[in-house]
């Protein structure tokens, strides 16, 4: 499904690997390893330089993103009010370090510099929605919420399961 | 020419040169990491920084160009200090186990430690810790050790072209490392070695056979012979503080004898065999006509990246083993027949100036009846720690002659250490068999040399022969090309993966010192214009061999046992099923 991406650029000139980069992330939400591999060969340079630009930018991932995706500030305001914290009691919590995602794809963490509500400090997303003024102990609460949420597919699969019985 | 003053003495320097080279030719030395030369300068590390007048920052000394009228200091007090911050900086987040390191003695960071008084620890911090990989048959990667010079990568990249490892991840945790952290046994290196040639610390080193060696030549059950590879006795004196270039064979001999092993057999022997088996193979090949250009096989690192990168040409291979691969097969089976002994009991040892010996030896199709043809390959490092360990003093050794009958060679097959050797070998012998005639002047100046594509024609009988010597692997992709898109003129190429062939090969002594090649390279020719025979076929061993065991070259015995086959290695093209987010 992305073959037509590569319809968009020259071969062999390296200039085009960080938009190839971006464009594939775009399709599948994280960069693939095969993908890679074919960004690799179609810009003519060895798949450990893909792979180094690939982890050496904070905008690319490697692994899918959860169902759940935890932005943690860790700017000046929120780093004051003892963001460290917040993020370590969310590692605690979810079982994962930053930057990773659950075995149950239910939550990723990610680290951001500053979301800009400063005003709120410390401040985490999920989703969509902001949590400012938080402290630890409030963690595992906001993490319930997410974790009770019941999958939509997971939903549907067992409406097919009972329509068979 | 512009002129310049480096400490105050006036320094005359063409246009373009750095400052690191024209205080080089006054005879002062800046200290460097990750400079590499003949490469661009990347001006990483910092360790050359020197002084400017009107500069506000310290310059980096190997990518700063000279210029008319610049005032240098490399030796003020600033410039020390700023040296000393770095060094103490890297040895701070480097695992202090010098006593126990491979490279205890020969390490680069130490030798800055020591010249800069690093004597104790003003820093404290995160040391990074990294698992070392051992999946590699050949070479084993501490990233723990690693400083982040970036050599590696750039000898793997820029010179090899084969791009296996890279830096990945940034700020603390980069880490030189292949595609996904993955072991280098699956990843897109060829085991080369080159890399360690280069690597200041003991972040990359060989897999070292050691231990089984000294087992085998303790057990009361096993034959252990062992042969020389030509491009070792090059080498080795340069470990011993002999001049570059030194011809050591005797000694090495001598102190191979001494070791323990029964027998000590010369690699250049089967290089004459394999001279023999191959030109019949080329000849057999222009005849007919088909897979077209023959490539020589006796670089296993060659043939390894032929099988990963581009399986579609193996038939253009020659499928004769590697010299050393062939010493080992005619050992378990012809010599364990004629002196009647039991082939399971023989352990043969190679000493090779290669890492991808190490794996070759483990290929499953070089072996007879289940036995591996070779058992154990030692490189040339792992040999200078075998002798220190028995308490061989190298250099006061006499000097000895190799075992017969597997130890006569000609000078054909010195040469087989060097790029362009086995070309050279080979047309020796082709010529014969062509013509009947013996080759007046042997010399095939052309093919020498340490230029990346070497060709030359040769007339033999009015025909003309395309030969092309591709020195380094990084050369090959564009004579690979040709030859797909069926522009290929030639009719035989010598590929070497390492720049300079065996002389320069990953297993050999660790040093920056230049001119390391030519030396060896020099010493090589020497041995083969002092032999007086110097066509492979004169060698009467081969011969008896040939009428006692094999026949004739291309033999059906011999293909049995001389002869290998490859295969397709490349990552297939998996289905894609992607998930989508």
């Amino acid at each position: 499904m992305h073959q037509d991406i590569f319809t968009k650029y020259t071969p062999n000139d390296k200039s085009y690997l960080i938009p190839l980069l971006q464009d594939i992330q775009t399709i599948y939400g994280y960069l693939p390893e095969d993908a890679l591999s074919e960004i690799a060969e179609f810009v003519g340079i060895p798949l450990s330089r893909v792979y180094g630009v690939a982890t050496f930018y904070n905008q690319f991932r490697l692994a899918p993103l959860g169902e759940n995706v935890v932005r943690v500030c860790r700017g000046t305001a929120c780093h004051v009010k003892n963001s460290s914290n917040i993020l370590y009691a969310i590692e605690q919590a979810l079982n994962i370090k930053a930057g990773e995602t659950t075995r149950d794809k239910k939550f990723t963490i990610e680290v951001v510099n500053c979301i800009g509500a400063c005003s709120i400090a410390p401040v985490i997303t999920v989703n969509e929605e902001y949590y400012g003024r938080i402290g630890v102990k409030d963690i595992p609460n906001i993490m319930k919420k997410y974790q009770s949420k019941p999958k939509v597919e997971a939903q549907k699969k067992t409406e097919i399961g009972t329509e068979k019985v | 020419m512009v002129e310049l003053t480096i400490n105050k003495i006036k320094v005359k320097a063409e246009d373009g040169m750095t400052i690191l080279e024209a205080a080089k030719s006054v005879g002062i030395s800046v200290p460097t990491l990750c400079h590499l030369k003949d490469l661009l300068p990347t001006g990483a590390c910092r360790i050359c920084s020197v002084e400017v007048e009107n500069q506000r920052n310290l310059v980096p000394s190997c990518a700063f160009p000279v210029s008319e009228g610049i005032k240098v200091e490399t030796n003020s007090p600033r410039v020390r200090r700023a040296r000393k911050t770095i060094v103490e900086l890297l040895v701070e987040n480097h695992p202090q186990e010098c006593l126990i390191c491979v490279r205890n003695g020969n390490c680069e960071l130490q030798t800055l430690a020591e010249r800069y008084g690093v004597r104790e620890h003003r820093y404290q911090g995160e040391h990074k810790k990294h698992a070392i990989d051992i999946s590699s048959p050949s070479m084993e990667r501490d990233p723990a050790k690693c400083i982040l010079c970036g050599r590696c990568t750039r000898i793997c990249n820029e010179v090899q072209k084969v791009g296996a490892i890279d830096f990945t991840n940034r700020g603390f945790q980069t880490i030189v490392t292949t595609p996904y952290n993955q072991g280098l046994n699956i990843s897109d290196c060829i085991l080369c070695g080159q890399c360690i040639l280069v690597c200041p610390t003991a972040a990359l080193r060989e897999k070292s056979s050691m231990k089984e060696v000294a087992n085998a030549i303790n057990s009361k059950t096993k034959y252990t012979v062992v042969q020389i590879a030509p491009a070792v006795r090059a080498s080795l004196g340069e470990e011993y503080n002999l001049p570059l270039g030194t011809d050591v064979t005797g000694k090495l001999v001598a102190g191979l004898r001494r070791l323990g092993f029964k027998k000590v057999f010369d690699t250049n022997f089967s290089a004459d065999l394999t001279i023999l088996e191959e030109a019949n193979e080329l000849i057999e090949r222009i005849t007919k006509g088909e897979n077209l250009p023959m490539f020589t096989s006796c670089c296993p690192g060659w043939v390894k990246y032929a099988e990963q990168k581009h399986g579609d040409m193996l038939q253009h291979l020659s499928s004769c083993k590697s010299p050393h691969e062939m010493e080992g097969a005619v050992l378990k089976t012809y010599y364990a027949k004629k002196m009647g002994i039991d082939p399971k009991d023989i352990f043969v040892v190679s000493i090779m100036p290669c890492t991808v010996k190490k794996y070759e030896s483990s290929r499953s199709e070089l072996s007879e009846d289940f036995l591996p043809d070779v058992d154990a390959v030692l490189t040339t490092r792992e040999l200078t720690r075998l002798f220190n360990v028995a308490g061989i003093e190298f250099t006061d050794l006499p000097d000895e002659e190799f075992d017969n009958p597997l130890g006569e060679s000609t000078g054909a097959a010195a040469i087989f250490g060097t790029s362009g050797g086995v070309m050279e070998a080979a047309l020796r012998t082709a010529y014969f068999n062509l013509t009947g005639n013996h080759l007046e002047n042997v010399d095939f100046e052309e093919v020498r040399g340490l230029s990346g594509l070497k060709e030359a024609t040769i007339r033999i009988n009015g025909n003309a022969i395309n030969i092309a010597v591709v020195n380094g692997i990084g050369q090959v992709d564009s004579v690979l090309k040709e030859i797909r898109e069926g522009k290929s003129k030639y009719h035989f190429i010598e590929v070497m993966a390492c720049p300079g062939g065996c002389i320069n090969g990953g297993g050999q002594p660790v040093h920056q010192k230049t001119d390391k090649v030519i030396s060896r390279m020099k010493a090589l020719y020497a041995i083969d214009k002092k032999m007086k025979l110097r066509r492979s076929y004169e060698n009467e061993s081969l011969q008896t061999l040939y009428k006692e065991y094999f026949g004739k070259p291309g033999s059906h015995k011999s293909h049995e046992i001389l002869h290998t086959n490859y295969f397709d290695r490349r990552k297939k093209a998996r289905k894609i099923t992607f998930e989508k987010n």
